[in-house]
This record gives structure tokens, C-alpha cells and sequence, in this order.
């Protein structure tokens, strides 16, 4: 069963190495697919807000590992 | 929503993506089959690599055609948060790698290290060396499995991408193979990290393409805009590496003071 667990590790690890990062990605995506259909804005700002989001929480998540 | 036409600005990035991500990894894998191979003996150690290679393009083809039945835009959503996970993990890496803030990844010392990890080892019997055979085939197995997901993963999220992503992988492993036959060293020289800073930036792109459309919003510019998300979180990484700097330049002053 050793493997399997190894093979289950890898296959975590390859989307997952710092918790808090995938979790808020997770999150974001949640928010926004919840969200982002209903809001009443351009159609044309909804995707730029999506990305948005992810560029924030990408430049937080290095800039936190960076003060560690 | 939900069709699709194949244009240049899906089926290029795509395989720009395959082929990048397949020469990072393949590169790293040929460090391990080459000190396998010149410690124990070639013949185990390729035939590990191509057996791992044969159960990658199984995966490939079965799993790349199991995917392009499932409806496009509930693959779109799942597909797309994986690449997002994968590309935006591989782009803080990569950011924190440039910052200085983690160590660059050195073909020359992982070759050494394998080398004398091999070597404690033992000589194998004159028949199959189950230790070349089994380290060659791990890490080809380690190394392509991520070429794999990366490979389905593009291939799935719009008719007519596996071919060219799956072309982008092959022509990297070509090189890979040919460059590793021919130097017969490790390739310490392939910029690792700027490749990984383009491809996180690649499937970054992507993966909130396909989100975006799973969700059913629409994209200024339609396809086109997977260009400007390329441009956008290119932007970003770029201008994340002096802001980690800076970071770490804080955090020594505050601890000097």
C-alpha cells in the first residue's frame, strides 16, 4: 500500500504545494463562478475581474513567502 | 458556449505549453537515466525509461480520448481549476526561484548526487538490474506524469488540442533524447526556471480562459483573449520577482536593526 500512497502524494503535490495558496485559488473560483454570472457589469469586465482576483492572490501568496 | 473552432491563438499556445513543460521535465528525467545508465549499464536504464514512456502515451490516449466525451463546458470548469492549481503553483515557484527566495533547481549537482546514490548501491547480476530498471522507470514516471496532465488537461478543454499538445511533448522529448545522446551530460545549461516561468504563465492563462468559459462569461475579444490573459499574468510574475526582493530586503534591514 506504500505506493499507492506515493502515487497519491505525487498527484496532490503536482496542484498543491502551499495550502493556503490552492485553497484561496479554490475559493476565488467558488465566489466568482457564483458571483460573476449575476453582476449586472459589462459582460466584457467580467473576465478581466476573474483574472484580476488570481493576479492578486498570485502576488500575495509569493510576496507572504517572501517575508517568511 | 460549449463549440469550438481550433484557431492559432489556442493550438499555438497549447503547443508552445506541451513542448516547454516536456523539455523541463524530460530534461531533469535524462539527469537520472543518464547517471543510472553510466553507473549500471545502459541497457536496463533505457529499457526502465521506454517502458515508462510506453504506459505515459497509454495514459495519453486513453485518457485523452475519455475526455473529449464528457460535455465541453463541465470539462471546461474542472479542467480548467486543475491548470489553474498546476500553472499558478509552477508561476510562484518560478517567481520565488528568480526572487533568489528558493534555490535554483542544478542539473550538474542532482547528477552528481544520483551518481553516488547509485553507486552505494551495488553492481547488478548479469541479468535485468531491477535497481537501473526501476530508477530509470520512477523518475520517467515522476517527470512525465506531470507532461501527461499537462498534455490531457490542454488536449481536453477544446476539440482538437490534443494533437497539437501532444506534438509540442513529443518534439521536446525528440530533443531531449537527441541533445542527451549527443552532449552525453546532464543539460545544466537549459534555463529551467525561465522555462517553467513561461509554461505557469501558459497554463495560468488557460485555465482561467476555460474557467471564464465554463461559467459562461464572456471574453473581450473571444479566443483572442487567451493572448491578453498570457500578456496579463506575464505582467504579474514579472513584477512579483522585485516585489519578493523587496520583501526579503525588508526582512533583513528589520533583523539588522
Amino acid at each position: 500500500m506504500k505506493w499507492l500512497r506515493t502515487i497519491a502524494t505525487e498527484t496532490f503535490g503536482l496542484f498543491v504545494d502551499d495550502g493556503a495558496f490552492a485553497v484561496a485559488i479554490l475559493a476565488w473560483l467558488i465566489v466568482a463562478g457564483v458571483v460573476l454570472p449575476h453582476v449586472g457589469t459589462t459582460a466584457a469586465v467580467k473576465g478581466p475581474i476573474l483574472f484580476a482576483g488570481l493576479a492578486v492572490i498570485l502576488i500575495e501568496s509569493a510576496t507572504r513567502r517572501a517575508r517568511k | 458556449m460549449g463549440t469550438f473552432d481550433l484557431t492559432w491563438s489556442h493550438a499555438g499556445p497549447s503547443a508552445l505549453a506541451g513542448f516547454l513543460a516536456a523539455l523541463v521535465e524530460f530534461v531533469e528525467a535524462l539527469t537520472v537515466i543518464l547517471a543510472v545508465g553510466s553507473v549500471r549499464g545502459w541497457r536496463d536504464a533505457l529499457a526502465g525509461a521506454g517502458a515508462a514512456l510506453a504506459v505515459l502515451l497509454a495514459l495519453v490516449l486513453v485518457l485523452g480520448s475519455a475526455l473529449t466525451r464528457i460535455p465541453l463546458d463541465a470539462i471546461q470548469l474542472v479542467v480548467g481549476a486543475l491548470l489553474l492549481l498546476f500553472g499558478l503553483r509552477w508561476l510562484r515557484k518560478a517567481i520565488l526561484r528568480a526572487a533568489g527566495i528558493i534555490p535554483l533547481h542544478d542539473e550538474a549537482v542532482a547528477f552528481e548526487k544520483e551518481t553516488a546514490a547509485m553507486r552505494k548501491l551495488g553492481g547488478g547480476s548479469g541479468g535485468l538490474d531491477r535497481v537501473a530498471f526501476g530508477a530509470a522507470f520512477q523518475i520517467t514516471m515522476l517527470e512525465g506524469v506531470e507532461v501527461v496532465f499537462i498534455v490531457i488537461a490542454i488536449g481536453a478543454g477544446g476539440t482538437g488540442l490534443l494533437l497539437p499538445t501532444s506534438l509540442g511533448a513529443l518534439a521536446a522529448l525528440l530533443l531531449v533524447v537527441i541533445l542527451g545522446i549527443a552532449v552525453h551530460k546532464p543539460l545544466a545549461n537549459v534555463p529551467e526556471n525561465a522555462l517553467k516561468f513561461v509554461v505557469g504563465v501558459l497554463l495560468s492563462a488557460f485555465g482561467t480562459f476555460w474557467i471564464g468559459e465554463g461559467i459562461g462569461l464572456d471574453w473581450p475579444g473571444a479566443d483572442w483573449s487567451i493572448l491578453g490573459l498570457i500578456a496579463g499574468f506575464l505582467l504579474v510574475a514579472w513584477l512579483s520577482v522585485p516585489l519578493c526582493r523587496r520583501q526579503v530586503a525588508q526582512r533583513f534591514s528589520a533583523a539588522g536593526e
